[in-house]
């Protein structure tokens, strides 16, 4: 991996209109039971436009701007040898169903520790009015040769 | 809800994995490394066979917390560590089961620590997330 990608920004990704269908779709793939995640009542009772989407949905757009990282060619990240290390999301608010959000990656660490590199990139995600909605921090560890 | 107390164990659950899960999975969240539901391709890469998604693993850890909070209160902030994989049998899928307990009492919430562990072979419980923890705001803390 090229150490130098550290403090890098890369352009935001292209809007993610969030579904109440795709809520529904990924609320079910974590085995939610929550109502907030499949009822567009519940859910406005509770204060919310529509549907909740469950904490992790966040990575579904963090995902687009990991692509641009993985993507760039003089970052020289072999993606067969990627391991995730560690995860978290910063929230403001939760993503609802209605959302047009972007993502925008900075690649905040990069370290080696012994032969193997480890990547960190914060992806600061905002609503259509600019918004902070949530940032997904992901340490991505490339194993070295073996 | 009343308030929490350190150590207490909020929630603790169980839920069981089977590759089916890992496919809808993959579906839902656009993940579709083969790792993920071929063993052919995962023994490939030197693995005993179909791991879980660690992005799955961390989206139902937190699935006791978010029903325990119901609209009582709101999460600020989750982070986990993946220490290790959960293997998925093609047969007998895998068992996780979450622990939910209070780990500090802050100002207006808490955070709740969790131990998510995975019985894969019956030789007793492994801890697959390190550093597991959800701040959360509590609205009549």
């Amino acid at each position: 991996m090229n150490p130098a990608i550290q403090g890098r920004q890369f352009p935001k990704t292209e809007p993610y209109l969030v579904g109440r269908e795709k809520v529904r779709e990924f609320a079910s793939a974590v085995l939610s039971t929550s109502p907030l995640n499949f009822d567009p009542a519940a859910a406005r009772a509770a204060g919310f436009a529509d549907v909740v989407a469950p904490p992790t949905f966040a990575v579904v757009i963090q995902e687009r701007s990991l692509a641009q990282l993985l993507a760039a060619p003089d970052a020289d990240i072999d993606f067969s040898r990627v391991v995730h290390g560690d995860q978290r999301f910063s929230y403001t608010r939760p993503i609802v169903a209605g959302d047009e959000l972007t993502g925008q990656l900075t690649v905040s660490s990069v370290k080696s520790l012994g032969g193997h590199s480890m990547v960190t990139a914060d992806t600061v995600i905002t609503d259509s009015s600019g918004a902070h909605v949530v940032t997904a921090i992901s340490t991505l560890v490339v194993r070295g040769d073996e | 809800m009343s308030g929490p107390t350190v150590g207490e164990v909020v929630v603790e659950k169980t839920y069981s994995l089977t590759r089916d899960t890992l496919v809808r999975y993959a579906g839902a969240s656009g993940d579709f490394n083969p790792i993920h539901y071929r063993d052919d391709f995962a023994r490939s890469v030197g693995l005993d066979g179909v791991l879980a998604h660690g992005m799955l693993t961390m989206g139902i850890a937190v699935q006791p917390v978010v029903e325990w909070l119901g609209t009582t209160g709101s999460i600020l902030d989750y982070q986990v560590r993946f220490t290790r994989p959960v293997p998925v049998d093609p047969t007998e899928g895998a068992e996780v089961t979450v622990a939910a307990k209070v780990g500090a009492v802050e100002d207006g919430g808490a955070r709740i620590d969790l131990t998510v562990t995975v019985d894969a072979d019956g030789t007793g419980a492994t801890t697959v997330l390190g550093k597991a923890q959800v701040r959360v705001a509590l609205t009549d803390a």
